[in-house]
């Protein structure tokens, strides 16, 4: 331990932590603007600086390490004038129309500024305005970036795509897309992982909450909601509800008060996603003719499959040809669910909620459509926006009736809901690949050894003398690791699922942002929790999805299931 | 009103004077890869304020050239901007009256000229190429060594893991902390607060307190084989760095022993052979073959190496001398600077007592030779170069210890030819006055004087003006040579020979011991990638943290040498290492770019290659 004092407290911190650490430790605030726990901690705003006995010069408390004796002052009237002064110029170079700011009131430069009491302002205003294609989930608008690189950080190291860099010198120093290049140029996978971990509004998604009231509006137009399994563990997050207010069935309430004609959910095609996928899993493993390719890579997470498809195209044959659980979802709706309530299809408007950016890319491609109405999916709504809408639409969620989703899409199991952490779908998969190997259900938490915050977590299994290996990843940088891995042959894997956001959808490039808080964890939690509480944990158990093949796809792998529910990886269009 | 007055020293105006000085120093160490739009720009806004504003072309002139090029670096220009800029500079050079005018618009036309691409993306892509240096002294290292780590470590009194950090990039740290050239200190930011941090006296004052310092454990073997041609820098970095990846190495050496130029050219009084050695054991202990007295060429060919090992690495330096061309250079007692120090490395100590001695040339060679003729025991030492001392290529230090030690600086004098007498023995250097002209290629250019002939009588002259590649076994072998150089591109691969790659003096020419290393690493990482097995080179050295304190501006704490009188009589090392007190205070100055600044947010630290 080392003495120091901050503020004329004798504190005791650890040996090696930053004076932030030690002061936030002491409960001291220090305020912060670029600083990132784990991501970033290059001292660029200088608001976290603080006076040091001794120094001739401030220091910035995120990486000044401290040093037995220090005397500290987080206040003191150099500083106060130096941090004012600091967040004034930046406020000066950002473009400070909060009104009509997606970020506003959950944004640090606006709570610094009226922290410091920031009135008037004294320098040139001047926010440089960037070109941006409107079209792609993911928008930047530079006249609101702060550079304090948290974007670069995040999509080098914890993905691995060095998608943004840092470009130009001295005040025209700027965060741009690496080598100048349009976004659409670069192997963006759109996982709006630098979108959450934005202090301002420089990066947000495509809004498209507009489409949704216009087809809300539309007498003609039939709602169809779904919603992924993550979104119900963080949607109350952007509300300002609690989550114990923010229940499943209050959500299906909210989403049906909004205007939704039908409210369903994605665990659904979930539970179908695992049928099918297990299916394809032990087709693999026991074809005999070598055409199967092994491992098999899930294939539900947009972000990964864009990644894949952009980084290690040779491998594509690898990946599962099941559509993900969206896919799935808009192809089920506009066709069996059409016909059994007698609808036109191209009537149906099918809006799926996410908690992911990737999924507005996802929907749009072209050949993942397969129900003939239009694409199959609508629109993409994430987690952020579908709590925008309700703000927009003055809905007192807390005080809403819970309500159920519809039938017969809206059944899900516990195996269905844990998709959205990582390792949920690997876990999922293994209940019913267990099942229909050995014709008896395991424990329901058998497989739970690929739960867990580390970046990869594998094992073996014995199901019944067949031998699998299996691997869970969650960010693109863990993903990177496990095939260079494989391709190297340090290792060697049946079965893999990846996630492109760390933590999985629980953490989702689409979720609500807490500034500073990595929130996948206890979001990840919350989902384990519904799925112990659920009545039917195994996706093979699912009644509707039973029904569904009984009166609609015949069996898991037949004819209709690959025309409706599977596509071809090799056809995607990539740009 | 009186008559005249003397003009009292203002206090503005020497203020004025400090503000230039430090400025002059901020602009001399500037970071490479700044914008050259927006320097040029600013550099152009100080023309102005330069500038007395009675003529147009300057009045005027220089400030719309800041404008356009404004313009341009914001966003908004157009390539008819750039013509317009080209157009406008060089009608401001052709007219401005004074210097302050057509001096600024002579930089304006370079900066254009030599940064095209970057000004075209700025009016094409709105985009700036430009990408700043992070850390000044690792982006200026060939060998890119960790400086800040290094010098951090050394502050903290952890000599080894300094050693064991510079060894990350350069396994010659005891030759290094001799003799390098040290390129790293030329932009180091602390030469805007005060003076750049003494580098090379860090090195060598944490190799003569780290002890012996064992080298890391190799990679496991590849099974690859690698011969490398020539035990010099190059060679032996190369060897080092193959040898860690898991590679088995062997040099083969024309001479007796291992360190090429090290050992044959650089006099003991430099670099002693204990340092040297030090480092060759330490690269030696991994398990290197050795094969010393094997000539390339002679004894064995280029197609038995390529046939017996899997890649080649040709590392042969820069050996030969070149000739001056003149009458009378046949003569006994005329020799090359590279032949006498040879003899020197070998161990031979001509004998020069009584004798005058004249060198011809003005580089580090040129300096070698003087001293090391005052040494051999000269009567007098004559150093002969057709510029002015001021345009030596020399480190000033040389030149300055050279003439502390007795030997005389002959500007201004071109060699004419050499006398000899009935014997054919060297008599005198006839040699042409010169006068000092235009510059060319950055140079003022020496002309023939309107002055006669001098006669300089000597016993030896000792020729130092550049020295040649020994090339012809592998040009005849297929390798591509160009002014008898080695041809490579710029990872070392020679075109059209697989396996094969080259580097050091003898494709470089000759260059410094920094330069070499780069060469052998370079090689290195190439081979290992040719092999396809990309083993990985790391130092598993925790670096300390950056202090908060920073210190204000402090002198530079410098190497010295032992007097003169003394260390002119013997070839005992010259230089004396700073004191622990001077290195902890030279260590406290560091600025620690790689923690403050853009160090840190451009990626960070490399911990390995």
């Amino acid at each position: 331990m080392v003495n120091i004092t901050i503020n004329g407290k004798e504190i005791q911190a650890k040996e090696g932590a930053t004076i932030l650490e030690a002061a936030r430790e002491a409960g001291i605030f220090i305020p912060t603007l670029c600083y990132l726990k784990n991501i970033t901690d290059i001292g660029a705003c200088r608001v976290c600086i603080v006076e040091i006995e001794g120094n001739d010069k401030l220091c910035a408390s995120c990486n000044t390490i401290v040093e037995e004796g220090m005397v500290i002052e987080t206040n003191s009237p150099r500083v106060r004038s130096a941090r004012k002064i600091n967040v004034e110029l930046m406020l000066s170079k950002h473009d400070c129309n909060c009104p009509t700011c997606v970020r506003s009131g959950n944004c640090s430069l606006q709570t610094l500024a009226n922290d410091l009491n920031i009135i008037d302002q004294h320098y040139c205003k001047e926010a440089k305005v960037n070109k941006w294609d409107g079209k792609l989930p993911l928008i930047r608008e530079s006249s609101k970036c702060v550079k304090c690189m948290r974007c670069v950080y995040v999509c080098e190291n914890i993905q691995s795509l060095g998608v943004w860099e840092i470009g130009g010198t001295g005040t025209r120093t700027e965060v741009r897309v690496r080598g100048g290049a349009k976004l659409s140029d670069v192997n963006c996978v759109y996982c709006g992982q630098c979108i959450t971990r934005c202090p301002v509004g420089a990066l947000r998604e495509r809004d498209d909450t507009e489409k949704v009231f216009d087809a809300i509006a539309d007498p003609d137009k039939i709602v169809v909601v779904q919603v992924a399994p993550a979104v119900r563990a963080a949607w109350g997050d952007g509300l300002g509800i609690t989550p114990e207010q923010a229940t499943v069935k209050r959500m299906a309430a909210a989403f049906r008060a909004l205007g939704a004609d039908y409210v369903f959910d994605t665990n659904f095609t979930a539970d179908l996603t695992i049928m099918e996928e297990g299916s394809e899993l032990i087709q693999r493993l026991t074809d005999k003719t070598g055409k199967s390719k092994i491992p098999m890579f899930t294939s539900c997470c947009p972000g990964w499959v864009r990644f894949l498809k952009l980084e290690y195209p040779e491998l594509v044959p690898h990946l599962s040809s099941a559509k993900s659980p969206q896919q799935m979802f808009g192809a089920v709706a506009k066709t069996y669910f059409a016909e059994k309530r007698g609808i036109d299809p191209k009537k149906i408007f099918c809006v799926s909620v996410m908690p992911c950016t990737a999924k507005k890319y996802e929907s749009a491609v072209p050949e993942v459509n397969s129900a003939d109405a239009g694409n199959d999916v609508d629109v993409v709504l994430t987690t952020r926006e579908i709590d925008r809408m309700l703000r927009a639409s003055h809905i007192n969620c807390a005080m809403l009736e819970e309500e159920e989703f519809d039938s017969p899409l809206g059944t899900g199991t516990g195996a269905a809901v844990i998709f959205g952490a990582t390792g949920g779908v690997m876990e999922a998969a293994l209940r019913s690949a267990y099942y229909l190997i050995t014709g008896k259900n395991p424990d329901a938490d058998a497989f739970n050894f690929v739960r867990g915050t580390e970046g990869v977590r594998d094992g073996t299994l014995d199901i019944n003398g067949i031998k699998v290996k299996v691997a869970a990843a969650s960010g693109l940088a863990n993903a990177r690791r496990i095939i260079e891995d494989i391709k190297a042959g340090r290792a060697h894997y049946d079965f893999v699922e990846i996630m492109a956001c760390p933590g999985g959808c629980a953490g989702g490039g689409g979720q609500p942002i807490k500034e500073g808080c990595e929130l996948a964890g206890i979001r990840g939690e919350r989902l384990y929790c519904l799925d112990k509480a659920a009545d039917i944990r195994f996706s093979h158990e699912n009644p509707d999805v039973i029904e569904l093949y009984k009166s609609f796809l015949d069996k898991p792998l037949s004819h209709k299931s690959h025309d409706l529910l599977h596509t071809n990886q090799w056809y995607w269009s990539i740009k | 009103m009186n008559r005249l007055e003397f003009r009292t020293t203002n206090r503005a105006w020497k203020t004025m004077d400090e503000i230039c000085g430090d400025l002059s120093r901020r602009v001399l160490t500037s970071p490479r890869g700044n914008c050259p739009a927006e320097v040029t720009a600013a550099f152009l806004r100080l023309c102005v304020a330069q500038s007395c504003g009675k003529c147009v072309p300057c009045r005027i002139g220089l400030s719309e050239l800041a404008t356009i090029l404004e313009r341009i670096f914001e966003g908004n220009g157009t390539k008819e901007d750039i013509v317009l800029f080209e157009k406008t500079a060089l009608a401001i050079k052709d007219s401005a009256d004074c210097a302050i005018g057509f001096e600024a618009a002579r930089l304006a036309l370079d900066s254009l000229a030599a940064f095209k691409d970057d000004y075209m993306s700025h009016v094409e892509k709105d985009c700036c190429i430009a990408s700043f240096d992070a850390v000044p002294c690792m982006a200026l290292c060939p060998a890119h060594v960790d400086v800040p780590g290094y010098v951090a470590l050394i502050g903290v009194g952890r000599y080894a893991d300094a050693v064991r950090l510079i060894r990350k990039d350069n396994p010659l740290p005891a030759v290094c902390g001799l003799i390098c050239e040290h390129p790293c200190e030329t932009h180091c930011r602390r030469g805007i607060v005060d003076d750049a941090i003494n580098i090379r006296g860090l090195k060598r004052f944490a190799i003569d307190h780290a002890g012996y310092v064992p080298a890391p454990k190799p990679a496991p073997s590849t099974g690859k084989t690698v011969a490398v041609v020539g035990g010099g820098p190059a060679g032996l970095t190369a060897a080092y760095f193959l040898t860690l990846m898991g590679h088995k190495v062997t040099i083969f050496e024309k001479r007796k022993k291992l360190g090429g130029m090290l050992r044959y050219g650089i006099p003991s009084y430099r670099l002693p052979d204990d340092y040297l050695d030090a480092d060759i054991n330490v690269i030696l202990s991994l398990g290197i073959d050795v094969k010393t007295g094997v000539d390339i060429g002679t004894d064995m060919t280029m197609a038995d190496l390529r046939a017996k090992f899997d890649s080649v690495y040709i590392s042969i330096g820069a050996h030969a001398h070149k000739k001056l061309g003149v009458k009378g250079e046949d003569s006994k007692g005329v020799m090359s600077a590279v032949e006498l120090l040879r003899t020197l490395g070998e161990g031979t100590k001509l004998d020069f007592k009584g004798k005058n001695v004249v060198i011809i040339g003005g580089g580090n060679v040129a300096m070698d030779a003087t001293r090391t003729s005052i040494r051999l025991g000269a009567k007098n030492v004559t150093c002969v170069y057709r510029r002015r001392q001021k345009d030596m290529t020399a480190l000033p230090d040389e030149i300055e210890g050279a003439i502390a030690e007795g030997a005389e600086i002959l500007q201004l004098m071109a060699p004419v030819r050499i006398e000899s007498d009935e014997n054919e023995n060297v008599t005198a250097l006839i040699v042409q006055p010169q006068i000092i002209g235009e510059y060319d290629r950055g140079r003022p250019k020496p002309n023939s004087a309107d002055k006669p002939e001098e006669r300089i009588p000597c016993d030896y002259i000792i020729i130092a003006i550049g020295q040649a590649v020994d090339s012809a076994h592998f040009a005849a072998n297929g390798m591509p040579v160009k002014w008898e150089q080695l041809q490579t591109d710029n990872a070392a691969y020679v075109p059209e020979l697989p396996g094969v790659f080259s580097g050091g003096d003898c494709v470089f020419g000759p260059a410094t011991v920094i330069k070499a290393i780069e060469a052998g690493k370079v090689a290195a990482a190439n081979i290992d990638a040719y092999f396809g097995t990309h083993t990985e080179i790391t130092a598993d050295v925790e670096i300390p943290p950056a202090s908060y304190l920073f210190r204000p501006a402090t002198g530079r704490a410098n190497m010295r040498e032992r007097a003169s009188y003394e260390r002119k009589n013997d070839f005992e090392l010259m230089e004396q290492g700073l004191s622990e007190e001077e290195a902890k205070q030279e260590c406290s100055r560091c600025l620690r770019c790689d923690h403050y600044g853009c160090g840190s947010m451009k990626g960070g630290r490399q911990y390995k290659w």
